[in-house]
């Protein structure tokens, strides 16, 4: 594999034996099984991942894990394709085919424009400046994204599981194997997860022996003997996302993804729905890089990220290294590198007197310590080729002395720590600075979570073992487990005497920031230091406006390497601590998660369930067209070869005014009322009363809120002395449900009425039309049919077609109408059976436009379609509904005497007939009294319903008109988007029959 | 996701089978009529949206479709205390501090 030029001989937790080839952008490249797809990228010698997202700068890679702003790639293409993925957390397998995203479509998009687009550009240009938005929009919509949408149905299957634990640990470092092994042994069920294909964290590039062991064989043994434990799980690839209200968390696991774009056959991915009662965070820390012009060339990297490629991957990364540091630690990364055998062209350290432990190292492996000076400027094109170095002053503000030129072709940057705190900062615990660690630290997260390790600015990797034993012991007894005294003996680690640190947030520049090269902050989203000060010297003083003016911290990895530095250079800015400014908070999800993760088995058919009728597949057989009420499937008209739907619907409206059709009316909503209150309690429910209805009689009514507005309406029957039931509106019948369930429980627990949704219990078959009594005498019923004995608005029970039914006289359609209602087991059989019995009279099924023509016509109101939730039962004009003055009262009758309810002006139910006696008003059209009124307009009302009669040969609607009732006659406008303006005039809303004989025949 | 201990299953349970119902202990007026309109909108409108415990109430949803009272919150979402219709939680915080 000689294309692997940065690839050590030796070393390295990769699998020389397995050697995997992969594309990136076109070019054949080669890697070992062990690598991510950064690791193979640096170990092939690939310097240049993307160009930015603003200006088109060619960027590399800096990091090694979540926190990669650069490296932002997208996998395989089409329909399985996988946008927003960091290389760094990209595992390598044979096969893969990688692109990078982003920059390259906004630079041909855009051009050269970037560089004239300012902090506040999108702001300021397209808050003022609707045309300019309007136009930009689609070109920077175009161009603004990381990657690209697959272009097709995902492949791959997800799903979701539910878990408990008593202790959750975040992070598998050595702050997090500590606590997940000192927790298993008290006994605690403990679930353990890590984004890391391997736990260990930065054990896994770790030099140094722990005790006898190796630091990786430590890691082996720990994870056997929590593996070995039943009562632990460990979940690796697993990237805790979110951590919401009483330690609810979510865990997103990768289970496939390492091995190959597609897994047809297995779970992709998984969300786990975590409840734990206690949460050990041990998340670490991501090193803060150093803000220097130009410091987004490629070959400017992290130093622990330089030390993990060299240590974990066998990678070295560049040849010539030269170390940027404001700390001791770092050293390590220089010594790891001259121990690779490459040279260390310098260690530039920020402090006047460096003098730890690991600095004498450095100096006695003849390593060149520059102290007191700053790397201020990075040089080189597509690639660091050298750096400008200078001294600092005391305070850290200016040079203070002549700069000099350093040939390098690496800078690895170290300005500190900053603790992953983002899952305590999700909770909304604000994250709170601390001056001695020179770091924000978690909030107080409370009794049921703690942090532990690096996220709590601990730096000592002894201390982080012990730290985190403490943590495990203290969060298992706090469940019940253990004594809280830890266990566990940390090895023994060499730990070398340090100084302290000299954060710096900003390297000064010999030109004022505004003037030198750009000093990048946010490497994602292009933000630099000079973009920061304009948004404070423009008067934003909020970290949050800040991050919103400048775009700091927005790109898909929010912020992690940038933040603490832009905080920093903002609070410089106005003149105030990092204390004072303070952080932006964190949100789930803490890395991108796709969205198949997210919807797991709620695809397709199990997104959103359907509700069939037991006569549903007799339509589906008739080549029904559907219409969606609820979760229903209802027939919407039965088209036949050759119709339109108006020719269906005027087909099936003249059958039911002329002669017989059947409706499916199943899906109505019908519940069950009984107990000795049954009556009382419907009074108080209903506008009308129901105490004095006969049994064996049937009271339609309205269900207003409080508020005095129509909530509900049906008919109501009363079965037995204390038996009633009630039919709902389709799509309304769960909330009708629970608003009995309200009042019964909330206020009126005295009244002894009990509950039960029969909806699915009946199937029921409207026969409607003149012809109707005959089709049901023809299939056999067991009850006196005849006009005076069954009459308009009675129940019946007996059998039909020889199944035990019950049957309402009741209509909808103005028709004689009997509404036969069986056991939904025998759904299908009776509607067979009418079918049967009525074919000799031209039997014609309808579906629901059919019913809507019909009710309109007769000027019946539905429920969320005439109304809106802001009508009362007069302006439906349906006082004939309401009884005051009950014992009682009833919901919303207080509301019903509301000055404003009582207004001459408010709109109301009319009838509109188009003036040309042809055109259809468009439902929902807005109602005008004024032709070409000057603007603004106003409104006089709008269409609610609408339609062709084909029995009145006319097109017919319903619309709310204000003052309508007493407009009739009169002509309003409807003006269309296509400049069209519709006149109707105001009519009676009861189009046919308007003595109501028909339904009486 | 909030965990609620519904007082009729005696069971936490995760929020997701629960529905809020708004604030607890707005009885309705006993004698409607005897209301004035200013007085009827008050308690058809008037809530109080305090920062800090707030009393209100849940509904069981897909559990026992009980109604019941929870003192949460509004600031951590806490929950300081379950109980059934018609009582009061034992540890009742300061009438101010509500
Ligand atoms: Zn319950």
């Amino acid at each position: 594999m000689s294309g692997q030029v940065r690839r050590l001989a030796s070393g390295g937790r990769i699998n020389r034996d397995r050697g995997l080839r992969f594309t990136f952008d076109g070019r054949v490249l080669e890697g070992y099984a062990g690598d991510t797809l950064a690791s193979a990228l640096l170990a092939n010698g690939v310097d240049v991942v993307g160009r930015s997202f603003k200006y088109a700068r060619p960027r590399g890679i800096v990091g090694h894990g979540a926190e990669e702003p650069n490296a932002i790639v997208q996998l395989g293409s089409a329909a399985a394709s996988v946008p927003n993925l960091r290389a760094t957390q990209v595992e390598l397998y044979d096969g893969l085919e990688a692109r990078s995203t982003g920059a390259p479509v906004f630079q041909r998009a855009v051009g050269r424009l970037g560089r004239f687009l300012p902090a506040g550009f999108y702001y300021k240009t397209f808050m003022g400046s609707a045309p300019l938005w309007m136009a930009s929009e689609p070109l920077l919509r175009h161009a603004a994204g990381f990657g690209r949408a697959p272009t097709g149905a995902d492949p791959d299957t997800y799903d979701r599981m539910n878990r408990h634990c008593d202790v959750l640990v975040v992070g598998a470092g050595p702050a997090g194997l500590s606590a997940a092994l000192e927790a298993a042994r008290s006994g605690a069920r403990v679930l353990l997860a890590d984004e890391q294909a391997e736990f260990g964290g930065s054990l896994l590039a770790e030099t140094r022996p722990l005790g006898v062991d190796g630091a990786t064989n430590w890691v082996d043994k720990t994870i056997g003997e929590l593996a070995s434990r039943a009562n632990v799980e460990l979940l690796p690839r697993s990237t805790v996302s979110g951590f919401y209200d009483h330690n609810f968390l979510t865990i997103v696991e990768r289970r496939t993804d390492h091995l190959g774009l597609v897994s047809p056959n297995a779970t992709r991915e998984r969300l786990h729905r975590v409840r734990a009662d206690q949460v050990v965070l041990a998340t670490g820390a991501i090193e803060r890089p150093l803000v220097f012009a130009n410091n987004d060339l490629p070959g400017v990297m992290l130093a622990t990220s330089v030390g993990t490629y060299v240590n974990r991957y066998a990678v070295v990364p560049g040849e010539t290294l030269l170390l940027f540091t404001t700390n001791d630690q770092a050293y390590r990364t220089a010594l790891d590198w001259r121990r690779a055998g490459r040279e260390v062209c310098a260690i530039v350290d920020v402090r006047e007197a460096p003098g730890g432990e690991l600095v004498a190292a450095a100096r006695e492996a003849g390593i060149e310590v520059i102290a007191g000076h700053v790397v201020i400027e990075a040089i080189g094109r597509g690639r660091v080729a050298r750096a400008v170095i200078a001294p600092l002053n005391a305070s850290g503000d200016a040079l203070d002395g002549p700069t000099r030129r350093l040939s390098c072709n690496l800078i690895a940057c170290s300005g500190g720590w900053n603790p992953t705190l983002h899952l305590g900062s999700q909770t909304g615990v604000r994250p709170r600075w601390s001056e001695d660690a020179a770091a924000f630290l978690p909030g107080d997260l409370g009794v049921r979570a703690l942090c532990t390790g690096a996220v709590t600015g601990t730096g000592s990797l002894r201390a982080c073992l012990e730290e985190g034993a403490l943590a495990g012991a203290t969060a298992a007894s706090r469940t019940g487990f253990g004594s809280g005294r830890t266990t566990f003996a940390a090895p023994v680690i060499d730990e070398p005497r340090g100084t302290p640190a000299r954060p710096l947030y900003l390297v000064p520049h010999a030109r004022p920031v505004s003037r030198a090269p750009k000093q990048f902050v946010d490497y994602q989203l292009d933000v630099t230091a000079a973009d920061i000060e304009l948004a404070a010297r423009e008067g934003y003083k909020s970290v949050e406006h800040v991050k919103r003016y400048t775009a700091l911290g927005f790109g898909t990895d929010q912020g992690k390497l940038g933040n603490v530095n832009g905080v920093a250079i903002l609070a410089r800015a106005l003149g105030k601590t990092i204390a004072e400014t303070g952080t932006t908070m964190f949100r789930p999800s803490y890395t991108p998660a796709t969205f198949g993760t997210i919807a797991g088995r709620d695809v397709g058919e199990f997104f959103d369930p359907e509700r069939h009728t037991p006569m549903h597949t007799w339509h589906e057989s008739k080549g029904a067209a559907w219409e969606n009420v609820g979760r229903w499937k209802r027939p919407w008209y039965y088209p036949r070869a050759g119709e339109t739907m108006q020719q269906a619907v005027n087909r099936e409206c003249l059958a039911a005014r002329d002669g017989v059709a059947i409706l499916d009316a199943s899906t109505l909503g019908k519940i069950d009322i009984q107990g000795a209150d049954a009556a009382e309690f419907l009074d108080r429910i209903y506008t009308i009363g129901f105490r004095r209805l006969g049994v064996g009689r049937c009271r339609y009514g309205l269900m207003l809120r409080e508020d005095g507005t129509i909530f509900d309406d049906g008919v109501t029957a009363r079965l037995a002395e204390n038996r009633y039931l009630m039919h709902t509106t389709t799509g309304n019948a769960e909330a009708v449900f629970a608003w009995l369930e309200l009042w019964h429980q909330t206020e009126w627990p005295d009244l002894d009425v009990h509950f039960t949704s029969v909806t699915d219990h009946w199937a029921t078959a409207a026969l409607v039309g003149p012809r109707s009594r005959e089709v049901l005498a023809k299939v056999g019923a067991d009850i006196d049919l005849s006009r005076d004995a069954f009459r308009f608005m009675d129940v019946r029970e007996g059998e039909v077609a020889g199944f035990p039914a019950r049957v309402f006289r009741i209509s909808f359609s103005g028709e004689l109408s009997f509404e036969v209602n069986v056991p939904a087991q025998h759904g299908r059989g009776l509607w067979d059976a009418l079918i049967d019995a009525g074919s000799e009279f031209g039997i014609t099924p309808y579906g629901t436009e059919t019913m809507h023509v019909l009710r309109a016509e007769k000027g019946f109101i539905i429920v969320g379609q005439d109304t809106d939730g802001s009508m009362t039962p007069a302006d439906m004009g349906m006082d004939w509904a309401v009884r005051r003055n009950k014992p009682f009262g009833f919901i919303g009758d207080r509301s019903l005497v509301l000055s404003d309810h009582q207004r001459a002006d408010r709109p109301q139910l009319v009838g509109l007939a188009s003036a040309d006696g042809d055109t259809v008003l468009p439902e929902g059209g807005q109602l005008v009294d004024d032709p070409k009124p000057p603007p603004p307009v106003p409104m006089a009302g709008h269409v609610t319903s609408s339609y062709y009669s084909a029995r009145l040969s006319r097109p017919i609607a319903l619309g709310m008109v204000k003052g309508g009732s007493k407009r009739i006659g009169e002509t309003v406008y409807c003006p269309l988007a296509d400049g069209r303006i519709l006149a109707g005039t105001i009519v009676d809303p009861v189009f046919y029959d308007p003595e109501g004989e028909r339904q009486n025949v | 996701m909030l965990r609620i201990r519904c007082p009729y299953c005696q069971e936490a349970r995760s929020e997701e089978e629960f529905s809020h119902a708004g604030e607890a202990h707005i009885p309705r007026p006993a004698n409607p009529d005897a209301s004035s309109d200013a007085q009827w909108g008050e308690y058809l409108h008037l809530r109080r949206n305090p920062r800090g415990p707030h009393r209100e109430m849940w509904v069981h949803t897909a559990g026992c479709r009980r109604y019941f009272n929870v003192l949460r919150d509004t600031v951590n979402y806490e929950i300081l205390a379950t109980y059934a219709m018609g009582e009061r939680p034992a540890d009742e915080p300061e009438e101010g501090a509500l």
